[in-house]
């Protein structure tokens, strides 16, 4: 099974400088696991210690956030489009 | 340099206007060095002192922007009472390097100050804006 992943800029480093890389995983969590395996340091980028996604990353499934469904339990299906996307983010303090 | 229309800077300063005093942000995008397009997203955050924007619209803009072949060129936000400098959030949470992130500084709902920084690796190096006038 295998699902397409976008990669936002600042992570592509990770990703030998890739915008969509593939994947494989029946959720989004062995997804993330599969992707650090061979893109070591891009989980941690996106999930904080405890394995929580960080508050300012978002996770699409085919353009539903992860959040509204079951986070990164939720279920893949082959073919199915992954964005991760950078909140957008800030303040004058 | 930046290009950007009058319409499209009358619509920034008239939305950090209208949120003042909490702040307001925004997308510009188009190609090359000439933004077309402004899309007013919700700050979630509905604060004085942060925007987060809404991501479900951040989402639906970064489609638009795919369907219309257009690219974001520059984020903005306004600081209302504070200068037009990235602060510290600002820099910490600036996940786009590609992007100008422009400010906008309004004060009391009068002054405004518009300008615009590259925010990459953390260190911050100001991007000039070319502000057209309404005959360009």
């Amino acid at each position: 099974m295998s699902v397409k992943i976008r990669i936002p800029t600042p992570l592509r480093k990770l990703t030998d400088g890739k915008g969509e890389v593939e994947g494989a995983g029946k959720t989004i969590g062995e997804l993330l696991d599969n992707l650090d395996g061979r893109y070591p340091g891009i989980k941690e980028r996106l999930c904080d210690e405890s394995g929580n996604l960080r508050r300012f990353v978002n996770i699409y499934v085919n353009e539903e956030d992860i959040r509204f469904r079951q986070g990164k339990e939720t279920a893949l299906a082959d073919g199915d489009e992954i964005s991760i996307v950078p909140a957008i983010a800030g303040g004058c303090v | 340099m930046l290009r950007i229309p009058s319409n499209i800077t009358e619509e920034m300063i008239a939305h950090a206007k209208a949120d003042f005093p909490l702040e307001c942000c925004g997308i510009l995008a188009g190609k090359d060095d000439t933004i077309s397009h402004i899309y007013k997203v919700i700050n979630n955050d509905r604060s004085r002192v942060s925007y987060l924007m809404d991501p479900k619209e951040q989402i639906r803009v970064f489609k638009e922007m795919r369907t219309l072949s257009i690219e974001m060129k520059a984020i903005y936000h306004s600081h209302p009472n504070h200068p037009a400098y990235p602060s510290m959030t600002d820099v910490e949470l600036a996940y786009y390097p590609d992007a100008i992130y422009i400010i906008i500084s309004i004060n009391n709902n009068k002054e405004t100050e518009i300008r615009g920084f590259r925010i990459i690796n953390k260190e911050i190096t100001e991007a000039e804006l070319n502000l057209l006038a309404s005959h360009d």
